[in-house]
């Protein structure tokens, strides 16, 4: 999107929608594309696919571990397996056999998470995922892909079917505002700077992007240039974007739904600390469970909104030299 | 590669004095449950499935995966025997030292030739299912073949898998259940009964077949009956003796993960003249 133009606050479609829209067009287009789920096909949206594929989609009911078995076992045969839960469930339940029989064998699956973060809302801490980033990054070999919108979340399913080797893609559950034009280009590992700045940047990813859009806004009329860049790919990172912002703005924010413990903060943190290290802070979950509530509410009350990355911000450019 | 019964037999015990001796080279290992599935090995590989060693990612070939991959040894000297390239008899004796392809447990980055790596357990049943549901879908004939230790049977996966399995009517899959009775902390009546094991399976929608899993027309014999079962998948329940063939570790539980000391090596090299 062209920087400084104001931001207009469009709602898309959710990521979770789009991803299942997009494993439709994925599977007229290949055969090989299989799709597997644990009872929550109406939920991930993977039930678009199964009506139109039904022999395709594999119901395996609710038993995460064994369908990422199953998704890893017909990976091994060739397929271009999408398995798919809430992200609290495929990841948390289903993570030891991620890690035996996706990662350490370098199986060509593909594991998408919907319900991500805290944005979910009502149904409370236990369907809320927060730490299944951390989680897909500790997968050695794994692509971890974090959509900020629909237009994103397309991209970046395609992404996923036609890389070869394991991937997490983190969807949310929540109508997202877009941020990108139909047009824009993503390629695996490659951030997208989306306002232009030079007095600090503003990484992040998924629902955090719009806002940190928003936050620069707010920030230019305070005469603070705030660079925005959407780490969409948490890995592999982005490391000459990271250091390049690092570098040439002195400051830096990260911002995420997600704990800031093994995030995208503490990845961005490494790459800062081994190039240009300079002042950073972080919005994101800090060491707790949220709770029941609207999911404006708790984006409010747990600190994910424009107005906590622009406090960020500000306390980050005070810390300069 | 139809061998018969006299040499199956020969085979099995070069596969037995191999286990043993690399084993003790190694200084640590499971010799029991390597043993206990010496035979039912040696017929799959040396005569019931269809593959190829000089191809062996040959698409239409039968796939076995070794889910109680603490057994690994059974699996590299009968694959050893058989003759895969990645899979050198001379260098079976590096087992478990750095830079071997016989790793601790069975590891396809090593072993090329390997259907899946394993030894977390309770995770071969769901690899196995997605394979027969990847080969159903190529309108391949190939079968898929997975064993798995009877104390495996404790962790709650296998019992997704198995309840996955019978839904989708994967019959080109077949488990194989080696019921030796032993697991790492003793027998497993007292660590966590699972009987009755065929019984379970059967609720579970399985074809089962009980069988003396050293009797080698008795594990051909199932696999025939396996194959033939349409609409549901078969699990073989082969009772078999830990440590079979070696008189000192037969139902000894210290050696399902204890290795023989160079002395018990040298007495178990005699038994099995």
């Amino acid at each position: 999107m062209p920087a400084k133009t104001k931001f207009e606050v469009k709602l898309g479609a959710a990521t979770r929608e789009a991803f299942g829209r997009t494993l439709v067009e994925l599977g007229r287009e290949n055969q090989d594309i299989v799709v597997c789920d644990a009872d929550l096909s109406h939920s991930t949206m993977t039930t678009y696919f199964a009506k139109e594929f039904p022999d395709r989609f594999f119901s395996l009911g609710i038993a995460e571990a064994n369908m990422v078995g199953i998704g890893a076992g017909l990976a091994c045969a060739g397929k271009i397996p999408f398995v798919s839960s809430f992200s609290a469930f495929v990841m948390n339940k289903g993570f030891e056999q991620l890690r035996v029989c996706a990662a350490y064998p370098k199986v060509n699956l593909k594991v998408v998470g919907t319900h991500s973060g805290i944005s979910i809302g009502e149904d409370g801490p236990s369907q809320m995922s927060v730490e299944e980033t951390a989680l897909a990054c500790s997968l050695a070999g794994f692509v971890v892909l974090s959509p900020a919108d629909e237009v994103a979340a397309k991209a970046l399913v395609r992404l996923a079917a036609a890389h070869v080797g394991p991937v997490f893609v983190r969807t949310g559950r929540l109508k997202v505002p877009i941020v990108y034009n139909g047009d824009q280009k993503f390629e695996i590992g490659k951030a997208i700077q989306v306002v232009e700045g030079s007095d600090v940047a503003i990484v992040a990813n998924g629902l955090l992007v719009a806002q940190a859009i928003l936050a620069a806004e707010t920030l230019e009329a305070e005469g603070i240039s705030a660079r925005v860049i959407d780490m969409h790919t948490v890995k592999p990172l982005d490391r000459e974007a990271t250091r390049r912002a690092a570098a040439e703005t002195g400051a830096m924010v990260v911002a995420e739904e997600h704990l800031v413990d093994g995030g995208l903060g503490v990845r961005v943190a490494q790459v800062v600390a081994e190039t240009e290290p300079c002042p950073m802070e972080f919005v994101g979950i800090h060491d707790t469970y949220a709770e029941s509530g609207q999911p404006d509410e708790l984006l409010d009350k747990y600190g994910l909104v424009a107005r906590d990355v622009a406090a960020a911000v500000r306390k980050v450019v005070a810390r300069k030299r | 590669m139809s061998k018969s019964i006299e040499e199956l037999q020969a085979i099995c015990k070069r596969v037995r004095r191999e286990i043993v001796e690399m084993i003790g080279a190694a200084k640590s290992g499971h010799p029991g449950g390597s043993l206990s599935a010496v035979e039912i090995l040696v017929e799959l590989y040396f005569d019931y499935m269809r593959i190829d060693p000089q191809n062996p990612k040959w698409p239409d070939r039968d796939r076995f995966i070794l889910s109680k991959g603490h057994a690994a040894p059974v699996l590299y000297a009968v694959m050893a025997e058989a003759g895969f390239p990645d899979t050198p008899i001379g260098q079976l004796n590096t087992l478990r030292k750095l830079g071997s392809m016989y790793q601790g447990h069975p590891d396809v980055r090593f072993i090329p030739s390997l259907e899946a790596s394993t030894g977390s357990l309770g995770e071969g049943l769901s690899l196995a299912l997605g394979m027969g549901l990847g080969a159903r879908l190529d309108g391949r004939s190939c079968r898929t073949y997975v064993m798995l230790g009877d104390g495996e049977i404790q962790e709650g996966q296998v019992w997704e898998g198995a309840m996955a399995g019978a839904f989708h009517k994967v019959d080109n899959v077949v488990a194989i259940v080696d019921y030796n009775r032993i697991q790492l902390d003793g027998f497993v009546k007292d660590i966590m009964e699972i009987a009755p094991v065929a019984d379970k399976w059967r609720a579970f929608g399985w074809h089962a077949i009980e069988i003396d899993g050293h009797d080698i027309p008795a594990i051909q014999r199932a696999l025939r009956e396996a194959e033939a079962t349409k609409g549901r998948p078969t699990c073989i329940v082969a009772h078999t003796i830990k440590g079979k063939g070696v008189s000192f570790m037969e139902n000894n539980p210290k050696f399902h993960g204890t290795a023989p000391t160079l002395a018990e090596v040298v007495l178990a090299l005699q038994e099995l003249q």
